[in-house]
C-alpha cells in the first residue's frame, strides 16, 4: 500500500497522486508529476522524495514558498495526514502504513541488497539530486506469517512505547527523619534504599507495581514478610520495610 | 586482575510476546572475555540456524586461537592486533558458512543474521558488528551507543535527511544494509575502545532498542547496576511490556577491575610454563 497525495482547493478534491516514484515533483510547468497551473506556483516548486515507506517534502526554492501544517517549510519528514499548502492548493499526505505496527511483512528485519562497496546513500544536503542505491529490499520470505498461523498470539498494542495505563501510585514514609514524605511512582522504575547497603526497585508495569530486591544482605519486607529474590506485586496500602525505613504503598485515586 | 575476575557478565534471551521462535543466539565467556550476539532472519527455522552458525563459529574459533595466542599480540598476517584480526576474520568465516549452507539447502535460502561481538582484553574492548545489533556503554552518567547500525535509517540520520528524534517515527525500521550470510562477502565494522573500571556494556538485539527508548534503557542500567542479572531481566520485561514484538536478547558486562595485559618477565615465565 503506497502513500499518496490528495490535491484539493477550497475543500474540493481535484486529484489523487500515488507516491510510487522515488521523486515526485510539484510545480506549474507541465512536466511536473503534479502540475498545478496557477501563477502563485513556481515552475518547479517542490518535490516529495519517497524512500520505501517514508516520504520527505522539500521546497525547491519557490518564489512564494510552501507550508506544511500551517507553518512555512523548507524540508519536512511527512507524517500521515500532514497538509502541504502551495498557494491556495492543498496536498494532503496519506500513508496508512502504521509506524511499528505488526504487519508481518514489515515488522521483520529485512536486508537491503547492499551495494558491492558499502557506501552511504547519497541523500546529503541537497536531495534535489537524490540517488539512492538501495536495491530492492529483500523481504525474508514467509518468516512471521508462517509462525503466526501456529498459535494464537496475544494482541499487540499499536502504541510505540506508550505509558502503561496503570493508576498513579505513591509511597509515603512512615518513620524516621523523612516521616510523612511522599514519593510519586511516576517512572517505570524507582529505586529505594541506599546503594551498597540495601536497595529495592519498584517497577511500574501494565498490570501493576512490583517490588524486587536489588542488592544488600537483607531482603525488603512487605507487610512483615520477606519478599525474597522474586518480584512481588504490591497491593493498595501494603507496608514496605527497607533498611529500617517503613513506608506505605497506595494508589492515588 | 585476571579477566574473569575483572568482568561480570550476564546474558538473557527471550522470544518476546509475539513470536513463537527465538531467532537470536547469544554466547558469552568471562574466561576469554568474548561476547557474541546474533539476530537471525529467514523463513522456517532458518533464522535460528543462521544466528546459531554465527555464534558457534565466532565463539569456538576465537577461543581456540586464544589458547595459544594473546589478543594484544600482533597478527603476522594482517599486521593488526590479534583481537581485532580474530573477530574480523571469523565474522567473514561465519558469513561464508551461512552463505554456503543457504546455497546448498533450499529451506535455508536467503537466511542471514546480524552480529555484534566484543572481545575484552588489556583494558580495552574490540567490537565487530554487522547489521543493527548494538553495543551501548554506560560510563558514569553517560549512556550511549557505541556501534552504529548498518541500517537504512542510520544512513538517513548520518546524511542529515532525518533527525534522531524524527527517526522513531520512521516507517523504515528493520531494514539493514549489511548482514552476515546474505552474500559471499561481508565487511564487518571493527573498532577498539578503551575500557574503564565501572563501565557497563550492553550488547542487544533490536528487539530491545525498538521497544524501549534509549533513555529508559540507560535509566534501568544506572538504577540496577548493583544487580546485573536483575537489570537484564528488567530490560527484557520492559521490551515485553511494551509489546515485545521481536525476540529480545541482552548481554551485560560490568567492568569491576582493571585487566591490563601482563607483559613483565613473570607473565612470560608463566606462559612459558603453560606451553
Amino acid at each position: 500500500m503506497s502513500a499518496k497525495l490528495i490535491l484539493s482547493m477550497d475543500g474540493a478534491v481535484i486529484k489523487e497522486y500515488p507516491l510510487t516514484k522515488e521523486r515526485t515533483t510539484i510545480g506549474r510547468k507541465a512536466h511536473n508529476d503534479i502540475a498545478i497551473d496557477n501563477l502563485a506556483v513556481s515552475g518547479e516548486h517542490a518535490a516529495v522524495i519517497t524512500i520505501l515507506n517514508d516520504s520527505f517534502f522539500e521546497d525547491l526554492g519557490s518564489t512564494n514558498g510552501s507550508m506544511v501544517n500551517g507553518a512555512p517549510a523548507q524540508k519536512h519528514f511527512l507524517q500521515n495526514a500532514d497538509v502541504i499548502e502551495i498557494g491556495k492548493y492543498k496536498l494532503k499526505y496519506l500513508n496508512d502504513q502504521p509506524t511499528q505496527v505488526p504487519s508481518a511483512d514489515f515488522e521483520k528485519t529485512m536486508v537491503l541488497r547492499a551495494p558491492p562497496k558499502p557506501s552511504p546513500i547519497n541523500l546529503g544536503e541537497n536531495f534535489n539530486h537524490t540517488q539512492t542505491n538501495i536495491g530492492v529490499p529483500i523481504v525474508k520470505p514467509e518468516a512471521t506469517t508462517q509462525f503466526n498461523t501456529t498459535a494464537p498470539k496475544p494482541e499487540v498494542k499499536a502504541a510505540t512505547v506508550a505509558t502503561p495505563a496503570v493508576p498513579a501510585a505513591v509511597i509515603q514514609i512512615l518513620n524516621g527523619p523523612n516521616l510523612g514524605k511522599e514519593l510519586e511512582l511516576n517512572k517505570n522504575l524507582t529505586t529505594l534504599g541506599k546503594p551498597g547497603v540495601q536497595v529495592a526497585v519498584l517497577a511500574r508495569r501494565p498490570h501493576g507495581f512490583f517490588i524486587t530486591h536489588v542488592e544488600g544482605a537483607n531482603f525488603p519486607l512487605v507487610n512483615g514478610a520477606s519478599v525474597g529474590e522474586q518480584p512481588q506485586q504490591l497491593k493498595d496500602h501494603d507496608i514496605i520495610e527497607l533498611a529500617g525505613v517503613k513506608m506505605e504503598f497506595y494508589f492515588k485515586s | 586482575m585476571n579477566i574473569s575476575e575483572a568482568l561480570e557478565i550476564v546474558g538473557q534471551t527471550n522470544p518476546g510476546m509475539v513470536r513463537s521462535h527465538n531467532e537470536d543466539s547469544i554466547s558469552f565467556d568471562a574466561q576469554s572475555g568474548l561476547i557474541v550476539l546474533a539476530d537471525g532472519m529467514g523463513g522456517y527455522n532458518a533464522g535460528e540456524v543462521a544466528s546459531g552458525i554465527a555464534v558457534s563459529v565466532l565463539s569456538s574459533e576465537v577461543k581456540h586461537r586464544l589458547e595459544n595466542d594473546e589478543p594484544n599480540n600482533i597478527d603476522t598476517e594482517t599486521g593488526e592486533e590479534v583481537g581485532a584480526a580474530l573477530l574480523r576474520a571469523n565474522v567473514i568465516k561465519a558469513n561464508l558458512s551461512i552463505f554456503n549452507a543457504a546455497q546448498s539447502q533450499p529451506q535455508y535460502a536467503g537466511m542471514g543474521t546480524t552480529i555484534v561481538s566484543g572481545l575484552f582484553y588489556d583494558n580495552r574492548v574490540v567490537v565487530a558488528h554487522v547489521g543493527d545489533s548494538r553495543m551501548y556503554r554506560l560510563r558514569g552518567e553517560v549512556f550511549e551507543t557505541v556501534t552504529r547500525d548498518h541500517s537504512l535509517l542510520q544512513e538517513q540520520i548520518d546524511s542529515g535527511i532525518i533527525s534522531k528524534e524524527m527517526a522513531r517515527l520512521s516507517k523504515n525500521k528493520n531494514l539493514v544494509t549489511r548482514a552476515v550470510g546474505i552474500e559471499a562477502g561481508v565487511e564487518p565494522e571493527v573498532h577498539v575502545h578503551d575500557v574503564q573500571v565501572g563501565d557497563i556494556y550492553l550488547f542487544c538485539s533490536d528487539g530491545l532498542n525498538d521497544m524501549v527508548e534509549d533513555d529508559d534503557i540507560g535509566e534501568t542500567l544506572k538504577m540496577l547496576q548493583g544487580n546485573l542479572s536483575l537489570a537484564a531481566t528488567q530490560l527484557i520485561e520492559q521490551a515485553n511490556d511494551n509489546g515485545g514484538r521481536d525476540n529480545v536478547s541482552v548481554i551485560l558486562v560490568k567492568v569491576k577491575g582493571s585487566f591490563a595485559a601482563q607483559t613483565g618477565w613473570w607473565a612470560k615465565l608463566k606462559s612459558w610454563f603453560k606451553n
